[in-house]
This record gives structure tokens, C-alpha cells and sequence, in this order.
């Protein structure tokens, strides 16, 4: 018995640091990738000093980052504008540990099922999670003492807590077809045809909501530059600035992630490996909002809440009651 | 309603086939250590001090420049030669102050002080960026290679009016004929 917990702790805790891992190397890569891409679509290089083709560009940010000095403005609320990039990076991170990257692994005749936990509430997990982010930046903005910190920080909120809804009301569809909130079986009931051919407007809903989630160009007022200089993190600096950047990358990848678990079918695929595939869909979603980024002008302040509340919220209801009428009308 | 729609799509879709065009074109960025644009020959960088044709120093140290510079980067202190013209005894200039704005060579009768199109002098410290005269002097005329001061001004005119380097013929009053 304590021969069992302890090989499954291990394998727990292998689990962990691959997954942290990879999921930490992607953000910083990502934020290469978007660099270059970004400069690519305005005609320029991009990062090209640090090693060939810039590719240690990452690690010259994360010494630069921790060479900085940690500026904590005075007024400040110390303790929580100590903890709030933490709350936002690992809150960021965590959501990851329930997405599945692979079919399961038998090992000298263990099953070794290829995701950190599968909860059998995963969806409620991640949604909970990227609730939580919110707080890093309202405390974040709150504690700063800044009157962009602020503004950043309530319009953060306002978005958020906005798009949180249709966000959740277009997994609800997924949760439906699959009959399960877990992500393992919701990637499982893909491996024919993945639901963005069943659902394709929640997929679409999902999307939208998951970029003005992540505050991304068109949906980035918190942090509009021209308006609020970096608007809730305007005030970090060194590592902690570092922390809120991470966390915005941590959940661009597992956002995308979640997209392809939701959605593209997860890690499945014909020819490769699962963890490639699931790869393979990251940075295709990684890539088509990079594009946006580089193509769209931000949103006005109104038309973002008119769009979360009087567009995307009633479509994804609407979506809801059909989906479940022709689920009656099948089972019928 | 339904034009609106399709316009507003339309337009969008243009946005997006831009910046994926542009993605796969090559960049107009010039990698600037690597690949050096040539500069217009009038750039204004780091200042010389230039020679006449004959080799002489063509500083008079007239304190033009130095009077006319807005940021008090130019010193200098004169003297004279045996035969009774000036030249600078020392010649400085502060180019950690200097912001090349190119009055001195406006300013300069002798076209002695000039800028060219030289603009990398950055160094580890100010004081290495105090030039003095024999930093400052070159071997050439630069802009203006066969000018020579001493021809043009402070000679005696022997010869006919209109005979002079660079003066022209006298005007007849008498006639309007150009």
C-alpha cells in the first residue's frame, strides 16, 4: 500500500515538473514567437541580437528581469502589492495541471494517465482559476497607489468579470455533448470529429471570451498603453513585472490549451504523437492571436461591454437552449 | 444591414491579408552595425579642423566659431606667426557638450572648421571626448578642397578690376544688357 502511494507520488511529482516545465518554456518562446511574428507582420527582424535568430532572447529577459531593482512605490500596500503577481502567474499555471497532453502511458504494467490530475470537475477548476486571476490584477492595481494602477485595475476587473460569463455559457455546449466536466473524457469524446464542427459558434464564443480573458490586443484596456502607460502594472518592476508578464503567457499557452482540449480534440491526431499534436494546436492558436494582435485596433471601453453582454452573453444562451433541444431531439 | 455586415467583414479580412502579406516579405529593417547606409555628404557629425591646398592650417583663430557656438563647446587660444598671420595655439572641443548643429561652419571665414558625415564617437567616459587640435586637424580641405583664404582675402590687388579669384567683371552702368 505505502509501496503504491509512493511510486504514485513520484510519478506525481515527474508529472508536475515536466508539465511546469513545458508549460514555462512555452510561454517564454511564445513570447519570441510573438515578438518575431509581430515585427515579421510590421516588416522589421525583431529580436535578433541574443544568439542566432534571437533564440536566448527569453533568457536575457529572465537576467534582465532579476538584475532589475524591485521598485515598491511608497503609499503602496507592501503585502499586497508583494503577493499579487503571484496570485495571477500561479493561477495561470495551475489551470494547466488539468488539461490531458496524451493518451495514457503503460509502464511495467502501470497506467500512467497523461495529465497532472484529472479532476472530475476540470471545467469548473478552470473556470474558477481564471476567476481567481482577476484578483492579481485588482489587488495588483489596488496596492500600486497609482491612479493608472487603478484605472487599469477596475477596468481589468470589469472586463473580466464580463466575459467570464459567455466564457463559461460556451463550455456549457461542450459539457453537454460530452456529459462529463472532465477534460480527459471531454478530449476522449473528440477523437472522432472534435467540436468545433458540432459547435462552432460556441467555439467562436469561446475564443473571443478567452482573448478579452487574457486582456489581448483588441481587448487590452487595462493595460492600454496610451492611455494608462501599462495601466494595473505600471507600477511593478523586476521580477514581479516579470511574474505578471509570465502569468499573461502561462495563460495565452493554456488557453490555447484549453481551446484545443474544448474544441480541436485535444491531443488527438493521426500520424504523430499526442503531445506534439496538442503542441501543434497550441501554436495554431497561439499564432491566429498573434495575428490579431498585429491586425485589430483596441476596442472603445462600451463597445467591449456591449459586445460581452449584449452580444456574446444572449448568443451563448440561445446556443445552450438549441444545443440541448436537438440533444432531446436525438435521445428522443 | 446585411451590406453593413458584409462591408464591415470585408474590411476586416483586408486588415488580416495585410499583415500576413507583409509576413512573408522581407524586411526593410537595415541592420545598422552590420550594413551602413551611406549618409548625404552635408550630414552633420564630427567636426575637423581642414587644411588649404598648399597644407597650411586654415584656422585663423578668429573666435567665430567659438563665439557663435549655442553650446559654449568650442575654445581656443590665438597667435600669431612670424610672418604676421594667426593660427590657434590650442584648438578644443567639448563633444560630450557639442550638438552638432553646424553653426561654427557657417559661421567660419576660412572654411577651416567643418562637420562630416562621421557620426560613432561615443566613449566610455567624457573626457575622452575632448578633442584637441591635433585630434581635430586632417589632412585634406574636406567639403571644399582647392579654397584657399590667403589667395582670395588680405592680398593686395594688382591686377585689373574683375581680375580677382572668384570676382566677377565690373557692371557697365552705361547699358541694361545683362
Amino acid at each position: 500500500m505505502v509501496f503504491y502511494w509512493v511510486v504514485g507520488f513520484i510519478l506525481l511529482v515527474i508529472k508536475l515538473g515536466a508539465a511546469l516545465l513545458a508549460l514555462l518554456l512555452c510561454a517564454a518562446y511564445l513570447v519570441l514567437a510573438e515578438r518575431k511574428l509581430l515585427a515579421r507582420m510590421q516588416i522589421r527582424y525583431g529580436p535578433n541580437r541574443a544568439g542566432p535568430f534571437g533564440l536566448l532572447q527569453p533568457i536575457a529577459d529572465l537576467i534582465k528581469m532579476m538584475a532589475k531593482e524591485d521598485v515598491i512605490p511608497e503609499g503602496a500596500d507592501r503585502m499586497i502589492f508583494r503577493y499579487a503577481p503571484a496570485v495571477a502567474a500561479s493561477c495561470a499555471m495551475l489551470i494547466f495541471a488539468v488539461v490531458p497532453f496524451g493518451n495514457s502511458l503503460t509502464l511495467w504494467g502501470y497506467r500512467i494517465p497523461l495529465v497532472v490530475t484529472d479532476l472530475n470537475v476540470g471545467v469548473l477548476a478552470v473556470l474558477g482559476l481564471s476567476s481567481l486571476g482577476v484578483y492579481g490584477v485588482a489587488l495588483g492595481g489596488w496596492a500600486s497607489h497609482s491612479k493608472y494602477s487603478l484605472l487599469g485595475a477596475v477596468r481589468g476587473v470589469a472586463q473580466m468579470i464580463s466575459y467570464e460569463l459567455p466564457l463559461g455559457l460556451s463550455l456549457v455546449p461542450v459539457v453537454m455533448l460530452s456529459h462529463s466536466f472532465s477534460l480527459v473524457d471531454i478530449v476522449d469524446r473528440q477523437s472522432i470529429w472534435p467540436f468545433i464542427f458540432i459547435q462552432p459558434l460556441s467555439f467562436a464564443i469561446f475564443f473571443v471570451s478567452a482573448m478579452a480573458e487574457i486582456k489581448r490586443i483588441p481587448f487590452d484596456l487595462p493595460e492600454a498603453e496610451n492611455e494608462l502607460i501599462a495601466g494595473y502594472h505600471t507600477e511593478y518592476s523586476g521580477l514581479r513585472f516579470g511574474l505578471f508578464f509570465l502569468g499573461e503567457y502561462v495563460t495565452l499557452v493554456t488557453l490555447g490549451s484549453l481551446t484545443a482540449v474544448f474544441f480541436l480534440g485535444g491531443w488527438h491526431g493521426p500520424f504523430l504523437p499526442g503531445v506534439i499534436w496538442l503542441l501543434v494546436k497550441i501554436a495554431a492558436v497561439a499564432f491566429i492571436m498573434i495575428w490579431i494582435r498585429g491586425t485589430l485596433p483596441r476596442l472603445r471601453s462600451d463597445q467591449l461591454m456591449n459586445m460581452g453582454w449584449k452580444f456574446l452573453t444572449p448568443v451563448a444562451l440561445i446556443n445552450i437552449v438549441v444545443t440541448g433541444a436537438v440533444l432531446l431531439m436525438i435521445s428522443a | 444591414m446585411y451590406t453593413s455586415i458584409t462591408e464591415g467583414v470585408r474590411g476586416i479580412a483586408a486588415g488580416f491579408a495585410m499583415t500576413l502579406r507583409h509576413l512573408f516579405r522581407k524586411p526593410i529593417t537595415v541592420s545598422y552595425p552590420e550594413e551602413k547606409r551611406p549618409l548625404p555628404a552635408r550630414t552633420r557629425g564630427a567636426i575637423i579642423l581642414t587644411r588649404d591646398p598648399d597644407g597650411n592650417e586654415r584656422c585663423v583663430a578668429c573666435y567665430l566659431c567659438s563665439g557663435v557656438c549655442p553650446v559654449n563647446c568650442i575654445s581656443m587660444q590665438s597667435a600669431e606667426r612670424d610672418n604676421g598671420r594667426r593660427y590657434a595655439a590650442w584648438f578644443r572641443i567639448n563633444f560630450s557638450r557639442c550638438i552638432f548643429c553646424g553653426f561654427c561652419e557657417e559661421a567660419c571665414p576660412t572654411l577651416a572648421i567643418q562637420l562630416t558625415p562621421r557620426f560613432e564617437m561615443s566613449r566610455k567616459t567624457p573626457l575622452d571626448l575632448l578633442y584637441e587640435k591635433e585630434d581635430l586637424l586632417v589632412n585634406h580641405g574636406g567639403k571644399n578642397s582647392d579654397y584657399n583664404y590667403y589667395r582670395r582675402a588680405g592680398v593686395a590687388v594688382t591686377g585689373e578690376k574683375g581680375t580677382h579669384i572668384g570676382e566677377q567683371p565690373p557692371v557697365d552702368t552705361k547699358t541694361l544688357m545683362p
